[in-house]
């Protein structure tokens, strides 16, 4: 009896004892090993030059220029971007820099952490910026401004100068790094299509379009099983403790055997 | 004891499983540009006016930096690129102010680039004439031609306008207002205060940069850097749309990007349709081209044709920029998705107004038109139907509770079966 309770307290308690290790500290962003240096920089959101996370960039620019870039999400990432501007001339007064992240409909996305926009003296030589993103959700109601999968961009520009100071040159170094695993699970909703912004040029319809056969909806076996995903296995697992746990329960009220 | 030997495994499985209809998302038309056969167009405007020849920068003459840099630049030019080389100020040496401002000549066509022949026509310049910033700036316009692809003009000058009317700030604006996009980068050699003003106003006004250059690697590095931009970005070239005053006659959009004017508390309207089962998005971007009021928004609605408002997009700031954005996601809620099915079983498309207003404030001075350049983006896409809920866990405590939940289950089903044979051996 007492050989069966203690093993039953062990069959709850390993679930305890496999909880997954503290987070540990957030690591200084370092570039992905092998990934080229970016020396470019895009003037719009049409223009803006493609990265991707761990992706380091290092571009000359002018003071007063808007440089862009865009980098793909996934769902379940938290992205930080992390610039430094360095002057290699003097300037003639205090200046403040931003860095804004907008998503792939162009809405400007909020920052958890970080020095969005940070003003220097005219002595300083450099400036540091940060910009840690809310967590990519798989899916949100079109209502909502939630981040969402898909083409994220980054604007880098001066807010505020002594205007004397436009143009003269700058060193940029911008380094957008990714956490987390992204491939959130299919219950949570799922974008059918990423904010992935159409770049194409337009055609002006000249008439209405004409109405379209309805699709069929296609009746598949599995349709009304949920999506795959890591929701199945905790709950397989769950199931099997649970029937463990239940043959061991039956077997606390046997009596005890006669010696 | 007869129970001893019954096998005591009373197992529950406990997997849930519920019937949903899982959606079928209708898969997004995957087409892909084709590129254009077009090659990337540049051209550089450089000013030889009289006070190329001050020697101020790194001791040499502006003219003989301008001149290496330019040599280094057709040295390293990407062959797809076409590059043309128009001079101001280069031929007139007289007095005469009405002829010194005409005096600007395409010294190398816009074309493949013959680099032997490039480098000679450079080297020959000499510091002479006035300044027509402005009439060079249109010349350039149309060396460039008209095309479906952007064109980007680098203007190099030391010296302000010496020949307004036109001014050069207001050529600028008008090129860009035409349907061709342009957009001019300019380098200030040496600037003073107001060649770096009116070279800023020609920047801003077309959507380019402003570059202060105090030394050749400077000079080369950036003319170097313009030119290849021009090659990689000359493709995204919107297509020019004019939005209306109401929604019954606003132009009818397919998904792309689109570009248009909008003066100051303008309302332009725009429609798109939109299927059941479809979502739009739509985001726009003002550019903020001339002096505003440090305060600012920009507003996009989405509307009913009745005018009921669907949702709306919005985003405000403050300081120097240059584009304010706002985006919206809209698609039919499912009920009122299939309102009635036609009955031949096809599916209309149903029309959704979109408005582009802004909260821009003109200073004293400010040109009110053309009006403030619009960037509109739109795409339908297959709609993101709501998430039917979890139907399994996952955790750590859903495990716990399942182990809990069988084994209080066991422990009861024990019991009753001991208290069941206890029962059933006593009768």
């Amino acid at each position: 009896m007492r050989t069966l309770l203690r093993s039953a307290a062990a069959l709850v308690a390993a679930g305890l004892i496999l909880a997954p290790a503290a987070a540990s500290a957030a690591p200084t962003p370092t570039p992905s090993p092998g990934a080229a240096t970016v020396t470019k920089a895009g003037t719009s959101f049409l223009t803006a030059t493609a990265i991707t996370a761990g992706q380091p960039v290092r571009v000359g620019a002018s003071t007063g220029d808007h440089l862009y870039w865009a980098f793909p999400a996934e769902a379940g990432q938290v992205h930080q971007v992390n610039a430094t501007v360095t002057f290699p001339k003097v300037r003639s007064g205090a200046s403040t820099w931003t860095v804004d992240v907008f998503d792939g409909l162009r809405r400007r996305q909020a920052c958890t952490a970080g020095a969005q926009t940070p003003t220097v003296p005219a002595s300083a030589t450099s400036v540091t910026l940060g910009c840690t993103l809310r967590q990519v959700r798989p899916w949100a109601e079109p209502w909502s401004a939630d981040p969402l999968p898909g083409t994220y961009y980054v604007r880098l520009s001066v807010v505020d100068l002594p205007e004397p100071d436009l143009g003269l040159p700058i060193d940029v170094e911008l380094l957008v790094t990714a956490d987390g695993e992204g491939g959130a699970s299919g219950d949570d909703g799922e974008l059918t299509a990423p904010l992935v912004p159409n770049g194409r040029a337009g055609t002006v319809l000249t008439a209405e379009p004409t109405a379209e056969p309805v699709a069929e909806e296609g009746s598949s076996l599995t349709g009304w099983l949920p999506e795959p995903g890591s929701r199945w296995f905790w709950t397989t697992a769950g199931g099997v403790l649970a029937a463990v746990a239940g043959v061991v329960g039956f077997a606390l009220t046997r009596r005890p055997r006669r010696r | 004891m007869i129970n001893k030997r019954r096998s005591t495994a009373v197992v529950w499985g406990l997997l849930a499983a519920t019937a949903l209809i899982g959606p079928t998302p209708a898969a997004a038309d995957d087409e892909t540009t084709a590129p254009p056969a077009e090659p990337p167009k540049v051209e550089l405007v450089l000013d030889v006016s009289g006070s190329m020849r001050a020697r101020d920068i790194d001791g040499r003459s502006r003219i003989s930096v301008a001149q290496q840099a330019f040599n280094e630049v057709v040295d390293a030019l990407p062959d797809e690129t076409q590059l043309g080389i128009r001079v101001l100020g280069a031929t007139y040496r007289g007095k005469d102010k009405k002829k010194g401002c005409q005096d600007t000549q395409q010294i190398v066509p816009v074309g493949p680039v013959d680099r032997a022949r490039a480098k000679a026509a450079v080297a020959s310049l000499r510091p002479t004439g006035f300044t027509p910033v402005g009439l060079a700036l249109r010349s350039a316009a149309q060396d460039l031609g008209t095309g479906a692809t952007a064109r980007r003009i680098v203007l190099i000058t030391d010296g302000e306008d010496t020949c307004a009317p036109p001014d050069p700030c207001e050529v600028a604006r008008e090129l860009a207002a035409q349907g061709t996009r342009l957009v001019v980068d300019t380098l200030g050699l040496a600037p003073d205060e107001k060649v770096r003003r009116q070279l800023l106003c020609i920047a801003g006004a077309t959507g380019g940069t402003y570059t202060a250059a105090e030394s050749a690697d400077e000079l080369t590095g950036r003319i170097k850097q313009l030119v290849d931009r021009a090659g990689d970005t000359y493709t995204a070239t919107p297509t020019v749309v004019g939005g209306a005053a109401e929604c019954g006659n606003a132009p009818l959009l397919a998904p792309g990007v689109y570009t248009d004017r909008e003066a100051f508390s303008e309302h332009r309207w725009y429609r798109v349709p939109v299927r059941a089962g479809q979502e739009l998005r739509a985001s726009v971007s003002v550019a903020l081209d001339r002096p505003v009021n440090p305060d600012y928004g920009v507003l996009l609605r989405a509307t009913a044709p009745d005018g009921r408002e669907l949702v709306r997009g919005v985003d405000a700031g403050s300081g120097r920029t240059d584009v304010i954005s706002a985006g919206l996601r809209w698609s039919a809620a499912e009920d009122a998705a299939t309102p009635t099915p036609e009955p031949s079983g096809t599916q209309p498309a149903r029309t959704v107004c979109l408005v582009v207003s802004n909260a821009f404030a003109p200073r004293p001075g400010t040109e009110a038109t053309p009006g403030m350049p619009v960037e509109l983006t739109v795409d339908v896409v297959a709609s993101s139907p709501a998430p039917d809920g979890p139907d399994l866990g996952r955790g750590w405590a859903l495990l716990l509770l399942l182990t809990l939940a069988g084994l209080l289950t066991g422990l009861v089903a024990g019991l009753l079966t001991r208290w069941w044979v206890a029962t059933w051996r006593e009768n």
